[in-house]
């Protein structure tokens, strides 16, 4: 359960290129949503999320997860409630660490490390079970360094690396951007099972309409920092790309201008 | 001959511990840590300073490598606390030591003519007297490796590696790399004033300047021994690195012989350190020019 309320975030304050970000930005997710997020260039979409992970703090307003507020909850700190994937396969993974080293950091994700080994003798044969049953062809290589695996591999890793230990929620910042479209789809696809099988709460950032249509049971769109669009339930099962083009022109007053977004 | 290899080879290894002190912070934590010259000499500084006031050497060598800890303490805070370069960081904490030091020697050298060390009691024990230094420089480094193996292979050594590795997502999983990185430069100085105190007590004096280039000789020891063990365990990586400073105090040892000064060394080892470094993009370099050539002949 996650909830923003009338978030304001301002970059550069005080100087010409001061940038209001996010308007009171509101945001109520109940448990097991699965929320798409779709928006033009600058909408705020990152920035939101950013918000919620503790990358940085909001000027004003208040972040609360599973009923803590942890809007002023330095980023390690948070980690305990959230399950991130990147826009960029590298960012999600450490690349000169073994598949079985990169499972074992984050299957200890918001613990306390201490001086008892990094990886066990039947976490190794627990991963190797994990990824069998992922189908990526990984079971037999959980020494291999994480640089050598493909985006999509890596990408399907960091998925697994996030919801290793169940979050409160997962956050997917266009984790498929960077993929061609076939890998793209093979890792959403994946998402989709990994959300559905532990009822994960998620919100995704996508720029594919149609990927933001198809998946989740709830769309939100934004715009200059606010949330223009929220859709849910049936409204959201009956809705086509058309539809959502002509209401966001509708709610903001201009047309789309996410080039990527009008391409895909 | 074989005495002057003999001597390269026992220096070299208590070298070594300084190079695996670097070795944590460029290569583990990828980190360029010019603390290193300053927190060598505070090693040696104290090393000499407590033996020559009658503390009991290998004690005295605790008290090196915790002087060396706080220095390293001193550049991880300056780095993530106060938002200083790390490059800037370290050259501020080895600029400062180089005052501390003097001040903790009084003088710019401590002589221990006639002082017990740790290197002269073995040899009292019975020990042959030309084996001495080589048996414990290699007492030192087995203890040092096994240690080090031990650490970066539990949580909070992992949790320093990926760190090194890749900090935005090691902040994800929710480890602060303010902790990891502070926790890196404290062991790798530590290590570096281990061997500073060693080779004083060894050589039987302290200088202000023995630690100048500390850091170049370091990297040139990791480099070689990297070139040597190619792709191999963490374990093989570290005995590569002690492999690398006794390739690199022998080079020296020969260089000398051939009429070089000591005093060249310096420039020496900085084009060695210079040249080793060019390798990965001269061997790009050459993949492509192969590859042009094999283009206008297809």
């Amino acid at each position: 359960m996650l909830d923003l309320i009338n978030i304001n975030k301002t970059f550069y304050p005080g100087t010409p290129n001061e940038n209001h970000v996010l308007h009171d930005l509101s945001l109520h997710l109940d448990n097991g949503d699965f929320v798409t997020v779709i928006g033009g260039n600058g909408a705020g979409k990152s920035t939101m999320l950013n918000i919620i992970s503790g990358q940085f703090f909001p000027e004003s307003g208040q972040v609360t997860i599973d009923g803590q507020d942890v809007t002023w909850l330095p980023e390690h700190k948070r980690a305990v409630y959230l399950g991130r994937v990147f826009q960029d396969p590298m960012q999600g993974t450490a690349g000169d660490m073994g598949i079985d080293e990169n499972l074992a950091l984050a299957a200890r994700r918001g613990k306390r490390r201490g001086l008892s080994w990094g990886i066990g003798k039947a976490e190794r044969d627990l991963y190797r079970e994990t990824l069998r049953g992922f189908g990526l062809g990984l079971e037999g290589r959980l020494s291999t360094k994480v640089r050598l695996l493909s985006g999509g591999q890596r990408q399907a890793l960091t998925l697994l690396m996030a919801t290793l230990l169940k979050p409160s929620i997962l956050l997917l910042d266009e984790h498929t951007a960077a993929l061609d479209p076939k890998t793209g789809a093979k890792v959403l696809e994946l998402t989709r099972q990994l959300i559905e099988e532990h009822r994960l709460t998620t919100l995704m950032i996508t720029h594919n309409m149609r990927e933001a249509i198809q998946y989740g049971n709830r769309l939100i769109m934004m715009h200059a920092g606010r949330i223009i669009l929220d859709i849910r339930g049936k409204e959201k099962q009956n809705l086509t790309v058309e539809d959502l083009l002509h209401q966001f022109e509708r709610a903001s007053g201009t047309v789309l201008d996410n080039d990527r977004m009008l391409l895909s | 001959m074989f005495w002057i290899i003999q001597s390269a080879v026992s220096q070299g290894i208590l070298w070594g511990i300084m190079a695996l002190g670097v070795y944590i912070t460029f290569r583990v934590l990828n980190f360029a840590d010019l603390t290193v010259d300053g927190s060598f000499t505070l090693g040696g500084a104290l090393s000499a300073l407590m033996v020559l006031n009658g503390v009991d050497p290998l004690l005295a060598i605790l008290f090196a490598t915790i002087g060396g800890m706080a220095a390293g303490l001193c550049t991880g805070v300056l780095n993530t606390k106060l938002r200083i370069p790390g490059l800037l960081a370290s050259i501020l904490t080895q600029i400062a030591l180089y005052s501390i030091n003097l001040r903790v020697m009084g003088s710019p050298n401590i002589s221990l003519l006639r002082i017990d060390t740790l290197f002269t009691r073995v040899r009292d024990l019975g020990f042959p007297d030309r084996w001495v230094t080589l048996a414990l420089a290699l007492v030192f480094t087995v203890a040092v490796i096994a240690l080090m193996y031990w650490f970066f292979g539990t949580e909070i050594g992992s949790a320093i590696r990926a760190t090194g590795d890749n900090p935005r997502m090691i902040r994800a999983l929710g480890v602060h790399t303010d902790t990891t990185t502070i926790l890196a430069l404290v062991l790798g100085n530590g290590l570096v004033a281990l061997s500073g105190g060693l080779i004083a007590q060894q050589q039987g004096y302290s200088d202000i300047g023995m630690g100048t280039g500390a850091i170049v000789i370091g990297l040139a020891a990791i480099i070689i021994g990297e070139v040597l063990f190619f792709k191999s365990t963490f374990y093989l990586r570290l005995t590569g690195v002690i492999v690398g400073a006794v390739v690199y105090r022998i080079v020296i040892a020969l260089v000398l012989r051939v009429g070089l000064r000591s005093t060249d060394m310096k420039l020496f080892t900085a084009i060695l350190v210079a040249l080793a470094l060019y390798l990965p993009t001269l061997r790009s370099h050459a993949r492509q020019f192969d590859l042009r050539r094999r283009g206008r002949h297809a």
